[in-house]
């Protein structure tokens, strides 16, 4: 993996679209499982999320958010990692073995079954909410005032 | 003084039995699912993980169904749960210009790039009970426009460009965590806006709305409110780079206040932050007005001897389990204290002379 950029951006927006999707979704989609040892049992944990105070400047402890991690290596010795967001741990299971099939010879079947349909799901979703939004955008008009008369 | 006593057991254990019962209510009406308590009953699943200060809708959910719908019992279920979970690590800081709202309004500013948007807001509803809903739950269906997500700027970023406002720099100091150490005072901001983050709404509010009426007034508008959702990235040793581990939605009100400049700075607008899980904006607006109130120090303002300008009142009283926890104590045994005070009362009035009328029965 580390032979240049690229495949490190695309490994971290596929891990990444694992993370942020329905634990439902992902277990569904990767319904149908390769045998595989684990590295590291899922293990349910919890991440300090941070903000900036005024958005920009120093960082401060908002709260935690619920994570549950895994790794895990498939008879070929390729690793598969997860961190998802939740406590499922059969979703951060099938996101970990996503994550080592991509590096697979695999990955064009994986990126077609389970990783395609996530993104379009996410981006239908994401749409969705954008087109409600704008429906509540303000169209501000002025009234005609009596002195322009 | 505290002595062990035995002897309850049974009427707890009773007690538990009928709580139970209580809480479930009448059997022949349908029990609550952790999916509809989350789904609609939403603004109090954020409250619970705001304050709770854990992000888990489902979590918060069943809190609120085993706490029998008490809010403050539900958020001292979570921080409860919160302890026994391994911490993983900390994010980078959310980056809230990239924010998918749903919801930005700005009151200072009528025409600015990405418009009022006013998302599913209760604002301008009649505050009239709607009998509709209580004869059935259907809901219209929201309108939509054709829309490209998109990231809508800050804007505050508008008055910077003037030098109008002061600005916030960033820096990497890493923040203190009062989940790990005790609170200490002096306050960093940092550790203030955590304290705040997690404060209890009813007293935020109390304090805000304070310095609104006159105590440590500083004239505070809205300059943005925002409400969305945003990724949350953290840097994963064993990868050696940083991936997204998940999406939370959250509440960010920037306040613009008046500000007459001082002996180091110059007159120019200052800025309250309040940033809160979940969809819980007036959670958010009061903790911008109480951040900008405790910061008077640092603008070199005067102590008007305000509650919302001190910081050791607001940070250790904010807290609702804190308070919870030592306000209800008192009402667990006490006998031997309570033998004692009765004595020493006696005693008193014996020496005084009033003891008369006999003594309370034992």
């Amino acid at each position: 993996m580390k032979d240049g950029i690229e495949p490190e951006l695309a490994r971290k927006a596929w891990l990444g679209l694992l993370a942020r999707s329905p634990a439902t979704r992902v277990t569904g989609l990767m319904a149908d499982r390769p045998a595989f040892d684990w590295l590291r049992a899922p293990e349910v944990g919890s991440t300090m999320v941070r903000g900036r105070a005024g958005g920009t400047g120093t960082p401060f402890n908002l709260g935690e958010i619920t994570v549950t991690r895994c790794a895990l290596r498939l008879p070929c010795g390729t690793v598969g990692h997860a961190y998802v967001q939740g406590r499922d741990r059969n979703h951060a299971e099938a996101a970990a073995l996503v994550d080592a099939l991509m590096q697979t010879d695999a990955a064009p079947r994986i990126r077609a079954a389970v990783l395609e349909p996530l993104e379009q799901e996410a981006g239908t979703r994401r749409q969705h909410r954008a087109a409600k939004a704008a429906a509540t955008r303000v169209e501000f008009f002025t009234m005609v005032r009596g002195e322009d008369r | 003084m505290y002595v062990a006593v035995k002897g309850g057991e049974r009427a707890i254990e009773n007690a538990h039995a009928w709580l139970a019962e209580e809480r479930r209510g009448d059997p022949g009406i349908a029990a609550l699912t952790l999916e509809q308590i989350r789904e609609q009953l939403s603004l109090a699943v954020n409250r619970v993980m705001a304050e709770g200060s854990l992000y888990d809708p489902d979590l918060a959910a069943l809190a609120i169904k085993q706490a029998r719908g008490d809010l403050i019992e539900a958020i001292f279920l979570i921080r409860a749960y919160r302890t026994t979970l391994p911490r993983f690590g900390g994010s980078v800081p959310v980056d809230t210009a990239r924010m998918n709202c749903m919801r930005r309004i700005s009151a200072t500013f009528k025409d600015l790039p990405g418009g009022q948007v006013l998302g599913p807001t209760f604002d301008y509803t009649h505050r009239l009970l709607d009998f509709k809903l209580a004869a059935d739950g259907q809901a219209p269906k929201a309108p939509t426009r054709e829309a490209a997500p998109s990231h809508v700027p800050h804007v505050t970023e508008f008055l910077n460009r003037e030098g109008l406002i002061e600005e916030a720099p960033a820096d990497d100091t890493p923040p203190p965590d009062l989940t790990r150490a005790p609170l200490e005072l002096p306050a960093s901001r940092a550790l203030r806006l955590q304290a705040l983050a997690r404060a209890d709404e009813g007293f935020t509010l109390g304090m805000a709305y304070s310095t609104q009426r006159g105590y440590a007034r500083n004239h505070a508008f809205v300059g943005e409110l925002r409400i969305g959702t945003v990724p949350v990235e953290m840097d994963i040793p064993e990868l050696g780079f940083s991936i997204e581990i998940g999406e939370i939605e959250v509440t960010e009100c920037e306040t613009v206040n008046q500000f007459k400049g001082s002996k180091t700075e110059p007159p120019q607008f200052t800025r309250g932050y309040g940033l809160v899980f979940g969809q819980t904006e007036r959670k958010a607006i009061s903790m911008a007005l109480v951040d900008r109130a405790l910061r008077w120090e640092e603008l070199g303002e005067d102590n008007q001897g305000a509650p919302a300008q001190d910081a050791e009142f607001v940070l250790y009283h904010g807290d609702n389990i804190q308070a919870t926890g030592f306000l209800e104590h008192i009402k667990l045994p006490h006998y031997v204290d309570f033998q004692s005070e009765l004595e020493l009362v006696r005693k008193l009035r014996r020496e005084a002379g009033a003891d008369t009328a006999g003594d309370v029965a034992e």
